[in-house]
């Protein structure tokens, strides 16, 4: 294992796209935190390994006018420690903190984590609430679509030959706006999520909900939304009947599967219960922020 | 916090000194097997099955053999023959299977390479034809009237009337009275049953299984590799191999835990073979993927436990009928479970009978206090149940009916002097006791018994010119065991603890020495050590006399030197450097040794306190407090001995919540790695209060009990007692993982208990 193959760091998107294009079989990674235990684990070695970290443009963390821009590789330690993405997205910035241990957390990605398809990742459900926008470049160029739409299935994407994700884009929220994720492992860390919850909130003036996203991770082949639940809360406070509704709603829009980590029944209920917490805390972080937008 | 009884005063015994191999091992010096190599060192693989139950029909290296780098390929042909009734048949044919294999992942052949990656690939290669038979993966299946039988040499010992057909018990051990068990119950206000399962778990040690074999042309072999007994590795690998014990040499590498489960071997008789067929040294390292199918599951249980007592909580009666499998092969968890299930408290009445059962899953090895925390489970919780029951206060029912010096135990023997009723009220009188619980919270209370064993040990005490001591033991180091040697030797010699090295000796470095386990090191190896200083402490004092020219008689040993106790005053006292600065002159060098079967080892109990917090939406559980008092008898290092209490604990946590072996309806593991197979991470827990209850173990010089072992007996009990308080449910079934925990609560209403 790991024996023949090749490495390459590639300084530039158009070099690591012109890697991919020459070798079929090269693989890009950014922390490799999935990549080296799948390996490990017995699938097929890649002959090179294209390391994306040398690529300034994939590990950068920039902001202009009313957009983020976060590169693919951007080890989520830093995106942990960025001032203004923690302010903006703190749902988000939570679900990049849970992934793996602290040295874990120096290699991993949003790239990744995405890329990677598992259906129990930490972050995609918080990219997709707060519309994440992936760039990917490819042979024919680069081309921007929604985050909720490169993972296809367990493993799967949409990513075709020779293409990879550049950077993220992500728009700054509007008023009285937040997010939240929450995770259920039976352990306190270290674990997969049994069920993940990214929920995120707008609500108008008086307090009542103008916009909400809800998504879930881990019930799923992919992340699912739960536009039930997002119907239930938009023009009601985030309370009492609504928030039932939410968590009616979100068991229902869950397919889960019995194994290891959980069983269908409990992973339905409990990922009802998360998406009321989680919308509640939203509703919350959006009520502080209110006063300060 | 540390509860004395009155006691000698000692200088060095009860000290914390830093552990002389500490600095080693926090920077990374310390070296485990895995980090030997040699040079012209091979890599070992071990080819193992993909099914739980099979025959094997043939195995062809032919194809492996021809493989670039490969040096040599085995299988059971190139061992010595053995056949049931052989006294070690299954650890000789669980190291490399003969003719059937037992479990997925039981060794069937190995290959030694030039890399590892050469070894893996040929070991793919080695091709093996199988008959598959159905597998039998739980006890149910395996007592079930039309079972495949696994062995069919396995007649059940211990049955009454004998066994005539081989079946799939091993064994069956009765415990009983002797009384008439009606009448007994019949004495009873109250009667409760109930039964309860749990699942194999791993003992979870961090450092897999590793060894490094140099075989020679002269026919011996040494061996580096990490266990809790090197005579016993050498014994083992002696036996699978027809060898002579003196052909054998096994150097103890440091270990990485092993908690009963490196008691047996697994890896050293393939690579002394590979070893010995390639000319060269061969190494080999279990991936943590074959520590979990191949080795050390504790086994998993079916419990049932009838109570019976009067109304003022005296317990008259107990019946208990305990169904362990053991794995693959015959083993003592019912046996063990037998022994300690009801031996905590005085039930007059009582009938014990277990079953030991075999199963297609990976042989069963020792894991700390093996069988006694899954008996606690179940008698400790329905003890909380009767008191409940009764209204009686679940402390007072156990300060009730806990057996004190000079009970009988239920295997009949009189206790000696024991700490259970000083480990009770250390608990009641702390303040978790009656401390305040917030909301979804439960506090939970719990007992643990372990006996402790003696065994043979060996002990080199030599002192060097300068003044300073080596002491050599046999004993594997599993849990500060060294430290406690020095502070026994420092007692007794006199001289600073920092002034002894403390050594695990290899196999023909000291005297025969038995497996690190059954909480003993410090007990029956400290009395090898504390025998050995007393021989020198006679040497010291005769060459003393010579250096003053004085009778032997009128020298006395104080506070580390030889005192002239003469009518001529005028000597000055001889320190240990002094007497070694001369010894040339007085008679050579200074050793002594001390070599022994130990007898009386304490009884260790443990009573514990949990609270928990349990999440009522989603099962989530927990451990919010916990504190633990166990009787150390004397505590020689305390630090060592919290730190016994707090791994106990810590294990025992993570059995109640959380670990559990998954197979497939195949009989395929699907955890095996630790995401999956979830131990407790540091976060997982609270700090935990060791209390050290010192009851003086009269058979020991300086009054120790095991340690080890008592601290993970109680926490199973303790948590499911602590769930109950928070929630109303009881939950039988291990482990107590979310799901279950919320199925109980969603069964039950919903409704929060207290």
């Amino acid at each position: 294992m790991l024996s023949a193959m090749k490495y390459a760091s590639p300084t530039t998107v158009a070099e690591a796209v012109d890697l991919l294009g020459s070798e079929p079989d090269a693989r890009v990674y950014a922390g490799a935190t999935d990549l080296i235990p799948q390996i490990r684990a017995g699938r097929p070695e890649p002959n090179v390994m294209v390391d994306l970290k040398r690529i300034e443009r994939l590990c950068a963390i920039s902001s202009s006018g009313s957009t983020y821009t976060v590169g693919a590789a951007t080890p989520t330690a830093d995106i942990c420690a960025h001032d203004g993405l923690a302010a903006a997205f703190p749902g988000l910035v939570e679900a990049s903190g849970l992934i793996g241990s602290d040295q874990i957390q120096s290699r991993s990605s949003w790239g990744g984590n995405l890329a990677n398809a598992s259906p129990a990742a930490d972050t995609p459900p918080s990219l997709i609430v707060n519309d994440a926008r992936a760039v990917i470049a490819g042979p024919g160029g680069e081309r921007t679509v929604a985050a909720a739409d490169v993972a296809t299935g367990p493993g799967t994407t949409s990513l075709g030959p020779g293409e990879l994700i550049v950077e993220f884009e992500l728009d700054e929220p509007p008023a009285r706006t937040a997010d939240a994720y929450l995770r259920l492992i039976p352990r306190t860390e270290m674990d997969i999520a049994v069920v993940g919850v990214a929920a995120r909130v707008t609500l108008d003036g008086d307090g009542k909900v103008a916009a909400a996203a809800i998504a879930l991770g881990a019930v799923a082949p992919t992340v699912v939304r739960v536009p039930d639940a997002e119907a239930a809360l938009i023009g009601n406070e985030p309370a009492g009947d609504a928030l039932a509704a939410v968590e009616a709603a979100a068991s229902a829009a869950t397919n889960p599967i019995d194994d290891k980590r959980g069983t269908v029944a409990y992973r339905r209920q409990v990922a009802g219960v998360l998406a009321r917490r989680a919308v509640s805390i939203a509703a919350e972080r959006a009520r502080e922020r209110g006063g300060q937008s | 916090m540390t509860v004395t009884e009155p006691k000698p005063r000692y200088k060095y015994v009860g000290t914390r000194p830093v552990r002389h191999d500490g600095l080693e091992k926090v920077t990374g010096r310390a070296r485990f097997a895995a980090d030997l190599n040699l040079p012209g060192q091979l890599h070992g693989i071990v080819v193992r099955s993909p099914h739980a139950h099979a025959r094997i029909t043939s195995i062809d290296t032919s194809e492996a053999e021809a493989m670039p780098g490969v040096k040599a390929v085995i299988t059971s042909e190139d061992f010595p023959a053995v056949a049931p009734g052989h006294r070690q048949y299954d650890m000789c044919v669980n190291v490399i299977a003969r003719d059937k294999v037992f479990y997925e992942g039981h060794a069937l052949a190995a290959v030694a390479a030039s890399t590892r990656d050469q070894a893996q690939a040929a070991a793919a290669a080695v091709k093996v034809e199988y008959e598959v038979l159905p597998a039998v993966l739980t006890i149910d299946q395996a007592l079930a009237p039309d079972a495949p039988v696994l062995h069919a040499h396995m007649m059940t010992a211990g049955a009454n009337p004998p066994a005539e057909e081989a079946s799939n018990i091993s064994n069956i051990t009765r415990f009983s009275s002797g009384t008439d068990m009606d009448a007994g119950f019949a004495e009873a206000d109250l009667v409760m049953e109930r039964e309860f399962t749990t699942r194999p778990v791993h003992q979870g040690y961090i450092e897999p299984h590793a060894c490094v074999a140099d075989t020679g042309q002269d026919g011996h072999t040494t061996i580096w590799c990490s266990s809790q007994g090197h005579f016993n590795v050498r014994s083992s690998t002696a036996t699978l191999l027809g060898w002579e014990n003196t052909r054998i040499r096994v150097i103890p590498a440091e270990i990485g835990g092993g908690f009963g489960g490196k008691t047996t071997i697994y890896l050293e008789p393939l690579a002394v073979a590979l070893s010995a067929k390639a000319g060269r040294p061969v190494k080999m390292v279990m991936t943590r993927d074959e520590v979990f199918r191949a080795t050390g599951p504790a086994p998993g249980t079916k419990l049932r436990i009838k109570l019976g007592a009067q109304s003022d909580g005296n317990l008259v009666a107990g019946d208990a009928y305990l169904i362990y499998t053991n794995g693959a092969y015959a083993g003592p968890g019912g046996l063990l479970g037998a022994m300690t299930v009801f031996e905590s408290y005085n039930i007059p009445h009582f009938d014990i009978e277990a079953l030991d059962v075999v199963i297609n899953t990976a042989r069963s090895a020792a894991y700390r206090a093996p069988a006694a925390p899954l008996t606690a489970y179940a008698m400790e919780t329905l003890l909380d149940e009767v008191a409940e029951e009764l209204g009686i206060d679940a402390m007072e029912l156990r300060l009730k009916n806990a057996v004190t010096e000079g009970e009988p135990s239920t295997m009949g023997f009189p206790f000696a002097r024991i700490g259970f009723v000083e480990c009770l009220e250390a608990v009641r009188d702390h303040p978790h006791f009656s401390a305040p619980l917030g909301p979804n919270q439960g506090r939970g209370l719990a007992a643990g018994y372990w006996f402790n064993i003696g065994e043979s040990s060996s002990a080199t005490v030599n002192l060097n010119e300068d003044g300073t001591a080596t002491v050599v033991t046999g004993s594997p180091d599993i849990g500060g065991s060294r430290a406690s040697m020095a502070l026994m030797a420092a007692e007794e010699l006199g001289i600073d603890p920092m002034d002894i090295r403390p050594v695990v000796g290899d196999t023909e470095a000291v005297g025969f020495t038995d497996i690190t386990e059954g909480s003993r090191a410090t007990f029956a190896t400290g009395m090898a050590v504390v025998e050995a200083c007393r021989k020198m402490v006679v040497e010291l004092r005769g060459r003393a006399a010579k250096m003053m020219g004085v009778d032997v008689d009128d020298v006395d040993w104080v506070d580390g030197q030889a005192v002239y106790t003469g009518s001529d005053s005028d000597k000055d006292p001889l320190s240990v450097a002094d007497i070694c600065a001369k010894a040339k002159r007085t008679g050579g060098p200074l050793t002594a040794t001390g070599s022994l079967e130990a007898h009386g080892a304490g009884p260790g109990f443990a009573v514990h306190l949990c609270d928990v917090e349990v999440d009522p939406e989603t099962g989530v559980v927990r451990v919010v407090r916990y504190t633990a008092s166990q009787d150390a008898g004397t505590a020689i290092h305390p630090s060592y001995v919290e730190g016994q209490i707090q791994g106990g604990v810590a294990q025992g946590v993570g059995w109640a919540l959380n670990e559990e072996y998954i197979y497939d309806s195949d009989g395929v593991m699907e955890n095996p790695s630790f995401l999956d197979y979830r131990v407790p991470v540091a976060s997982d827990l609270p700090m935990i209060d060791a209390i050290i209850v010192e009851v003086p173990n009269p058979a020991h010089p300086y009054g120790v009990r095991g340690v080890g072992e008592t601290g993970i007996v109680p926490p199973i009990p303790a948590v499911a007692n602590a769930i109950y308080d928070a929630t109303g449910c009881r939950i039988r079934d291990l482990p107590m993982s979310p799901i279950r925990v919320l199925e109980a609560i969603t069964a039950n209403g919903g409704s929060n208990g207290s």
